[in-house]
């Protein structure tokens, strides 16, 4: 389920898109692989939901969550762990970077941009909500792309497909946002890395998008939330 | 109906807008920043007016003008904002003026924290400002109910002269859920012949003000508001009762919290013990009604409040003695869990059935 990404993957996108529990989910997915990834949450946007609230949860699955560098999880400053860094500088860490939504969110990697040495070893995902407002066109999109680019100065290298509909996400939602995503790639040339989605419906997808399907759990919703 | 997934906050500005909203004026603050920074990229587009004032005493104010001069209009804040805004909203009452006021409450006192709370109650339903005064208060338990509340509040505004406020949470403002926009539904509404666009020579100036120096004068002008909240008691009260008849318990909850409570609901129902729920949508004016028939059975009501216990004071006065008003609450930023409430509601009926 995972492929031959990056040492460290970055996942950008608009807000409210899922980029929060694709992140923790692949983290926690490089964990049961046998590593000890890092998880860098460099969200200055969201002031909830974010994955440093998940920390104690994650540090149990092995796997090593840096925040802000103010330790309070339900603070918005924007403050980042100068810990950042090692996840740059060392070229022995698996990563996942969760970035903040928009332009405003992918801006803060700049922060790190005079340790961009070795560019090769960094994906930037972004993360495509096709029932999001502002992500349902494929202009809409690529404006999205162009602006989080100029933003962190790094080029995106892959599509994450994460449409949907939070519990009650069905395959067509997922369907729905696989073709907005294709539709994108075959304009960008950027390929469709994952389509993401509740592990339950592994079975409910079309064939064609089953072989880079990734399951996942909600980790950030409160059982009462829908 | 083609649904989208939405944040509380993004869906606040969406109604808004559709609901004929065209001006807004706010200041930052967590955690409703997407209203403002959703209102500032869409109202100047469709010919309306987005400022960001430099404090919230001046938003308000700018609200109390665009709405003497007739315009739909909002602003949005959360508590300490909110609190700042109450002179504005005592005048803008006192000068039978229509205007929406979101409040996606946080934790307080003070500037407490940015986490969400239900401990604006009281700030919300006793008038908040200086007065004789109330405004209506809707209190949205999902997105979806924000948007269909956003868009009556400017009905229920207009309708009666009011201000009229939309008490959320953070986490209402914060939570994505999947929305859809209906089309508003629509009161014949009176024209507005009071508001200040010029008299164009034909008529005397039409004066807004609420200073009014003569006791005789200002006394029946308290009389008229007074009767005006009559009126709304009697027409605009909203509540939902979910499965009331026969339960031990009662919880009573509003907004985030009553997501809560039908979590607990079905955790009761698994140990064999019946809980309710009455949930006001209307917080002033508060759904007495839903109280006047309790079941032999019901053993107690218990209010379920992000807050130290605010609402509880009604749910007393709802239950005038006749069986004990119990209170569950979290605060500080801290949301209440359905296991929590469950727990509460053994303790009430003495360790389980």
């Amino acid at each position: 389920m995972i492929q031959n990404d990056r040492r460290v993957r970055i996942i950008s996108g608009h807000y409210g898109s899922g980029k929060t529990e694709f992140a923790v989910n692949y983290a926690v997915k490089l964990a049961e692989l046998g590593g000890k990834p890092v998880l860098a949450d460099i969200d200055i946007i969201n002031p909830y939901f974010r994955s440093r609230e998940r920390a104690v949860q994650l540090e149990e699955l092995g796997i090593r969550v840096i925040g802000s560098s103010v330790y309070a999880p339900a603070v918005a400053v924007p403050a980042i762990a100068a810990e950042c860094y090692s996840v740059f500088d060392n070229r022995a860490v698996d990563a996942v970077v969760d970035v903040g939504g928009d332009r405003a969110g992918a801006d803060v990697l700049n922060r790190f941009s005079d340790h961009f040495t070795h560019p090769e070893e960094y994906d930037l995902f972004f993360v495509i909500n096709a029932n999001r407002p502002s992500t349902q066109s494929e202009k809409q999109v690529e404006e999205y792309i162009k602006s989080i680019e100029k933003g962190c100065g790094l080029k995106v290298t892959g599509l994450i497909n994460t449409t949907h509909m939070l519990k009650s996400t069905t395959a067509k939602d997922l369907v729905k946002g696989w073709e907005l995503s294709q539709s994108v790639s075959m304009q960008t040339g950027i390929p469709v890395k994952y389509n993401v989605g509740l592990a339950r419906l592994a079975d409910e997808i079309p064939d064609e998008m089953k072989n880079n399907f990734f399951p996942i759990e909600l980790y950030m919703r409160d059982d009462w939330m829908s | 109906m083609e649904k989208l997934l939405m944040k509380g906050n993004e869906a606040v500005g969406a109604a808004a807008i559709k609901a004929g909203c065209r001006h807004f004026f706010g200041y930052p603050i967590t955690p409703q920043n997407e209203i403002p920074e959703y209102m500032a990229k869409e109202l100047p587009p469709l010919g309306g007016t987005f400022v960001q004032a430099e404090s919230e005493i001046a938003a308000i104010n700018m609200v109390y003008g665009a709405a003497g001069a007739g315009a739909r209009v909002m602003t949005s804040s959360s508590s300490p904002g909110i609190a700042l805004k109450q002179e504005g909203i005592s005048y803008i009452a006192a000068s039978e003026l229509p205007c929406v006021i979101v409040n996606m409450m946080r934790s307080s006192p003070g500037l407490g924290g940015i986490q969400p709370a239900q401990a604006d109650y009281f700030m919300a339903t006793r008038g908040g400002g200086n007065g004789d005064y109330y405004m209506p208060v809707y209190a949205p338990a999902s997105i979806q109910e924000t948007v269909e509340l956003v868009m009556e509040a400017f009905e229920v505004a207009d309708f009666y002269c009011t201000p009229v406020m939309i008490l959320g949470d953070g986490m209402i403002g914060q939570m994505m859920e999947s929305v859809e926009f209906p089309e508003p539904k629509k009161r014949n509404l009176p024209a507005k012949d009071w508001a200040t666009v010029g008299t164009g020579g034909k008529r005397k100036p039409n004066i807004i003000n609420s200073l009014r120096i003569e006791p005789d004068v200002l006394e029946p002008h308290i009389q008229k508001l007074l009767d005006k909240y009559e009126v709304i008691k009697k027409d605009e009260t909203l509540y939902e009762k979910v499965n009331c008849e026969d339960a031990d318990v009662i919880a009573v909850a509003y907004g985030t919290i009553s997501r809560v409570v039908r979590n607990a609901i079905k955790k009761c129902e698994e140990e064999g013990i019946k809980l309710g729920l009455i949930r006001p949508i209307t917080l002033w004016p508060f759904p007495f009604a839903a109280f006047e028939e309790i079941s032999p059975n019901t053993k107690a009501f218990l209010s379920v409040e992000m807050s130290a216990g605010q609402m509880v004071d009604d749910v007393k006065i709802a239950a005038n003695g006749r069986i004990p008003v119990e209170f569950y609450g979290r605060y500080g930023g801290n949301v209440p869990k359905p296991d929590e409430v469950v727990a509460k509601v053994k303790d009430i009926l003495g360790g389980g059935k």
